[in-house]
């Protein structure tokens, strides 16, 4: 009975390294961030410019890296959410269940390609496109890199929100059906709202993927630091200053701590959207 | 008759708008294969790169890429498998499981580059590993390991209760029953969660840009503790990087297919493993 008792609480120390884990990741990002809270202050980082190497006066405020963010999540969103939905609505309530069968991993597909795949697919097709149907002088802008997003951020909420209508109970149909509602007047004013929490939380998981992507913005966006919202215009988001900076910057510097403030508050962005996320999806019953 | 009109449009919208979908991942994958096959050819795969990677074969990315997920999936299946079954087999419903759970979710959240920032301030710099694959691989193992917890958890609860209750009855130990009546029947999901983690580490560059990868190294790493070159960083490095992008870029397409075609062909085998075993298993 020892031995038995041994084993579980082996167990118990294996599943808590995912803890250990998350913990390492806050306190790391936090030791190497630290010493800039000190000097130059914590009130440089909401500075209006991003300007981290300069024979004058580095800057390093996140605003625009943020607002870079912002839009390209923002168009991102405006696009791939109502296709998302009607593909989800598609796919669980009015697909042949055979051609369900084929549709659904193959839209999952889109999510296991690579982000570097996407963001050379983007660099070499899509922008080249962009450029030509609006007459500019580069395509590497905040509109190509939401575009590309876009797609990431589509398998994502299409799996997860047709989970969500499939959870919707039969007996909702049926009874709207029996009151003499068409098809889609079921679909529309019965199964979706009954599937609207989920189909938020998808959302919610969906722009997490979004905000956190790296790969394919850094290659599309065009990486000008600029406070704006025209979709025709470079920007550069939170992901990418750090993956393009970090492999020039001297270890411990100024920079590289600004970079790690980019990161935690990156980091915390994500935790609070999958908190809500996680939330919704509990109380709504969604998740064991 | 209005009504009728009204029922079909709605239903062409729906399918036009899915289908639309499907026609671009499909196109993305036809462009990729269309522009990237005809590069592939022997001495492409095992020569290595010439000239900062203008010229020559991609075989120490290959390789790179091969030990860098090996040692992912090395580092993060026992972790991932344990927690899963502590998650399946004993976990109470308590605060100690909901907030490995809440972990669980937090870290399938955390953007992959803030993995590498993470990597680079503990595995790199703090144990004082460097670049190297072994602080690469720990990285890209805390990115993986929720993708195993999960697949291996649904497959460890997917086996009858009746199993447990059986081996139990027959006087086995808690730890006797889950290792001869319940690990046995979801090794298949365990597999394909295990495949899916490393198609997920073959194909992400933020994390290892910070950790491992190397810019140009043409030759194959001796020991754990060397750097090395891997596809994904390397079609980063030839499609932005490069001085003359034009010239090489039948070699991007050459690399972005070999990645394509190991991450999809992964993802295909956990498919067809999961379709395998769930009809040789049925109760």
């Amino acid at each position: 009975m020892g031995r038995d008792r041994a084993i579980q609480i082996g167990f118990v120390g294996i599943a808590s390294s995912s803890i250990l884990v998350v913990a390492l990741i806050f306190l790391f990002l936090f030791k190497e961030a630290a010493p800039f809270a000190k000097h130059p202050g914590l009130a440089a980082l909401l500075d209006n410019q991003w300007i981290p190497v300069s024979f004058q006066k580095e800057r390093f405020g996140i605003l625009p890296l943020a607002a870079g963010t912002v839009l390209v999540t923002a168009i991102a969103m405006l696009v791939s959410v109502p296709l998302s939905a009607l593909a989800a609505v598609y796919i669980a309530e009015v697909a042949h269940p055979l051609e369900r069968e084929i549709l659904k991993p193959f839209i999952e597909l889109l999510a296991s390609i690579p982000s570097v795949v996407l963001g050379f697919f983007g660099l070499v097709v899509l922008a080249p496109l962009i450029k030509q149907f609006f007459g500019l002088n580069t395509g590497l802008n905040a509109l190509t890199g939401g575009l590309l997003l876009a797609l990431m951020a589509i398998p994502t909420i299409v799996s997860v929100s047709e989970d969500a209508i499939n959870s919707v109970p039969a007996t909702y149909r049926n009874g709207s059906m029996a009151l003499g509602a068409s098809r889609m007047q079921t679909i529309w004013r019965v199964v979706v709202p009954a599937a609207l929490p989920g189909i938020l939380g998808a959302v919610m998981l969906g722009t997490g993927r979004v905000i956190g992507e790296t790969m394919a913005v850094l290659m599309v966006t065009g990486n000008a630091a600029l406070i704006t919202a025209n979709p025709l215009s470079p920007v550069r988001t939170m992901t990418a200053s750090i993956a393009a900076e970090m492999g020039e910057v001297p270890f411990g510097s100024i920079h590289y701590q600004a970079l790690f403030w980019v990161g935690i508050v990156l980091l915390l962005i994500t935790f609070g959207l999958n908190f809500i996320a996680r939330r919704i999806s509990v109380r709504y019953g969604m998740m064991r | 008759m209005n009504r009728q009109l009204h029922e079909t449009a709605a239903v062409f919208l729906l399918r036009f708008t899915t289908y639309a979908i499907v026609g671009v991942v499909g196109y993305i994958l036809l462009d990729i294969i269309r522009h990237g096959l005809p590069v592939i050819n022997w001495a492409f795969l095992s020569e290595m790169p010439r000239r900062a990677g203008s010229e020559g074969g991609i075989l120490p990315a290959i390789v790179g890429t091969l030990y860098l997920t090996l040692g992912t999936v090395a580092i993060a299946l026992p972790v991932g498998i344990g927690t899963a079954i502590y998650l399946s087999e004993y976990a109470a419903p308590g605060r100690l499981t909901e907030t490995i759970r809440l972990a669980i979710t937090t870290l399938a959240g955390v953007p992959s580059i803030v993995f590498g920032l993470f990597g680079l301030g503990l595995f790199v710099l703090f144990c004082q590993f460097g670049p190297s694959l072994l602080a690469g691989s720990l990285t890209l193992a805390c990115m993986v390991l929720p993708t195993i917890i999960v697949t291996s958890e649904e497959s460890l609860r997917a086996v009858p209760q009746a199993f447990r209750q059986a081996s139990l009855a027959l006087g086995a130990t808690k730890w006797e029953a889950i290792r001869t009546a319940v690990l046995p029947y979801s090794v298949s999901g365990i597999i394909t969660g295990a495949i899916l983690g490393i198609g997920r580490a073959a194909g992400e560059t933020a994390p290892i840009l910070l950790t491992v990868a190397a810019f140009f190294l043409p030759k194959l790493p001796g020991s754990i503790f060397d750097q090395v070159m891997a596809l994904p960083y390397h079609l980063y490095i030839l499609a932005t990087q490069h001085p003359d992008t034009d010239k090489v870029l039948p070699l991007q397409y050459g690399t972005a297919f070999v990645l394509l075609a190991m991450v999809l062909g992964l993802s295909l085998g956990a498919i067809l493993i999961r379709v395998h075993f769930r009809r040789k298993y049925k109760w």
